[in-house]
């Protein structure tokens, strides 16, 4: 087995990231995203052909990804909340013209400057609303270190396979905090798949190709949105990813991602040993977002309850997949407040005992839970 | 007899050049685009670098040439050209990238993009069409619009007091020591032609030397937002934009150093910009490599 290392998650990923064979990183300094740029600037320029290159705006490093993604290469960018709103625009134009690229958006708390503390508030941004149009990209929730290193390649792939945009979401705990990490081997390069579209100049080998996202013919720009989301509908049925913990037998299941769900987890740790039949489902993929994993548990159990860094974001998906059929119930806290293991066994207890709730972190109704 | 009748066939005098597409242009009688374009793939031609070169055209009437080339095309958002060109760069170095953009494009939401790719001496060769007005959206007030132009957006014309000064590009530019090469050409006349193109072709002969970033503005015509014939929109150039925009070089680095190496100045003020320079780098950075 290979070795395992203590690193920070920022710098797993970033590491992860050039052993999928990604030689060029394009980016804009802001916190908490730091370490994956400062490691990049370090590593990139000793790998062949590696570039690191620090960019003017946000702007800017997002249309320099399409570029060298148009290229053909693997390449990425990181960010965090405000920047990857900058992105959008970008992200938007890789969407139109079917190009795959990672975006890592490490998130702080919003809207506007926000603060720098993890934060889960770009959830809709990420799966509903990540740039103009009609449009989805891929995203990955990381919930531990060693995920930060193990979703990139993934990440890569699927954004290679599919011809989209793919972003792991995860968040200023993740990206700060160390954990013993085995790094994933070496990609060697003759596994990258091959390209044929990319702009590599013909060479005289072949017809002149053309990278565009422009259709000023309606008709023409609904086939184009019509076969992307036919390849969206395969994603969505072959891509979903989830962990479900100790939900066979679980009376009340607990949805979270990443950070969250690490709480979570300690919270029905925590329950269980009151003996409470509590387990949670952590959505590894966000888009697609794990429907079928909901599905299958709403036989098994009489109510749901979502937790998030949010005021109630991914809650919707699962209010989405659920439909009526079981409760579902929300807490939460935002801004960079990390919930306690402690808040969300108070919670479970209330789900347990029948109650539907609503939990925000309005004073009025925290004032009895904190207590 | 075959020698007969191949003495009989015409020489070709004229003809599209290769790297040109055999498509209907979509421009405006009396604009300068196609004469523009066409120069372009001329030098394209020359050069035969046709199967290695990827052309980007931003928003504006310069995006439609993805369909004008026989090159490999990227279409790009509203100003970013030189950010989508320095990613085609770096990752294939042995490429040559061009971006050919508007005055609007260039000089106002992608002026980050321009000045810092000049910056870096990106190895990249920007085409800037300068016609002092937003054509594709139908003629509005751009960075470049002179003094008192009147356009959709400045109906009583540009005041400076209110929408301020245009922006000279070449000049600005030329204040950057990536950029190797910085000339304003225009095409209103063959002598201006035979220059323009004597220009363009200069520009990527420069980035196959891995001089760093070169920018041709061509000081073109917009008959139709200008609301004016072609004669006469050429005559509007010639008294109005010219006088503005001084045609020359406003900056040619490694002509300088050469001419400067020549009289035996062995340390030139500015030294040509190669790509590949190593750069100085900061104690800090060396503490942490030792």
């Amino acid at each position: 087995m290979a070795e395992k290392v203590l690193m920070k998650g920022n710098e797993a990923l970033a590491e992860a990231a050039v052993r999928a064979g990604c030689k060029l990183f394009f980016g804009y300094p802001i916190t908490p995203q730091t370490e994956v740029a400062a490691y990049m600037s370090k590593r990139l320029p000793k790998v062949e052909g590696g570039v690191y290159l620090q960019a003017e705006s946000e702007v800017a490093a997002i249309n320099m990804v399409y570029g060298a993604s148009a290229s053909g290469a693997r390449v990425m960018t990181s960010s965090s909340s405000p920047g990857v709103s900058l992105k959008q625009e970008g992200i938007s134009y890789l969407i139109g013209s079917d190009l795959p690229a990672l975006i890592v958006n490490i998130q702080r708390g919003g809207p506007g400057l926000g603060g720098i503390q993890p934060s889960q508030a770009d959830y809709w941004q990420a799966t509903r609303a990540v740039g103009h149009g009609d449009g989805h990209i891929i995203v990955l929730a990381p919930s531990t270190v060693q995920e930060m290193a193990d979703l990139v390649a993934l990440a890569f792939e699927l954004g290679d396979k599919y011809r989209m945009p793919a972003m792991i979401l995860a968040d200023g705990l993740l990206g700060q905090m160390m954990e013993p990490v085995v790094l994933p081997d070496v990609l060697d390069s003759a596994a990258l798949p091959d390209k044929p579209w990319a702009l590599t100049g013909h060479q005289g080998q072949r017809r002149h190709q053309t990278i565009n996202s422009l259709h000023l013919d309606a008709q023409e720009l609904e086939n184009s949105i019509i076969r992307r989301f036919e390849r969206y509908e395969t994603v969505r049925l072959v891509e979903q990813r989830a962990e479900c913990y100790l939900t066979d037998d679980a009376d009340v299941v607990v949805v979270a991602y990443g950070a969250a769900s690490r709480v979570v987890r300690s919270a029905v740790n925590h329950a269980r040993d009151e003996g409470l039949k509590v387990g949670l489902i952590r959505p590894i993929t966000l888009w697609p977002f794990p429907t079928q994993a909901i599905d299958l548990q709403i036989e098994k159990s009489q109510a749901f309850l979502a937790v998030e860094f949010s005021m109630g974001q991914m809650v919707d998906d699962v209010r989405l997949v659920v439909n009526g059929r079981r409760p579902v119930s929300f807490f939460a806290h935002t801004g960079g407040i990390v919930p306690t293991p402690e808040e969300v066994v108070v919670a479970i207890r209330r789900v347990i005992a029948g109650e539907q709730i609503d939990i925000v972190p309005f004073k009025s109704k925290l004032t009895g839970d904190r207590a | 007899m075959s020698s007969v009748s191949e003495s009989l066939k015409s020489p070709v005098l004229f003809e599209r050049p290769q790297a040109l597409a055999d498509v209907l242009t979509n421009y405006c009688p009396g604009c300068s685009h196609g004469i523009i374009q066409r120069l372009v793939a001329e030098a394209i031609d020359d050069l035969e670098i046709e199967g290695r070169t990827v052309g980007v055209c931003p928003v504006g009437c310069s995006v439609t040439a993805y369909d004008f080339y026989n090159c490999d095309m990227a279409q790009a958002a509203h100003g970013r050209a030189p950010a989508v060109a320095t990613g085609m760069k770096r990752a294939h170095p042995e490429n040559i990238i061009f971006t050919y953009q508007g005055d609007g494009d260039l000089a106002s939401i992608g002026m980050a993009e321009t000045v810092h790719a000049a910056t870096r001496g990106e190895n990249i060769t920007v085409f800037f069409v300068n016609n002092a007005i937003y054509g594709m959206t139908g003629g509005q007030m751009a960075p470049t619009s002179i003094p008192g132009q009147v356009t959709q957006t400045s109906p009583y014309g540009r005041d400076v007091t209110t929408a301020g000064y245009p922006i000279r590009v070449c000049e600005l530019l030329s204040t950057l020591d990536g950029t190797a090469l910085a000339q304003r050409v225009t095409v209103d006349c063959p002598k201006n032609v035979r220059i323009a193109k004597k220009a363009i072709k200069k520009a990527f002969e420069y980035q196959i030397e891995r001089r760093g970033f070169s920018i041709i503005e061509i000081v073109a015509t917009c008959p139709t937002n200008w609301g004016l014939s072609p004669d006469a929109a050429f005559k509007w150039l010639d008294e109005n934009l010219l006088p503005y925009y001084p045609l020359g070089v406003h900056c040619d680095r490694p002509a300088e150093a050469a001419a400067a190496a020549e009289q035996g100045d062995k340390d030139p003020a500015k030294p040509p910009v190669l790509v590949d320079q190593v750069a100085v780098r900061t104690p800090q950075q060396a503490r942490t490599d030792a």
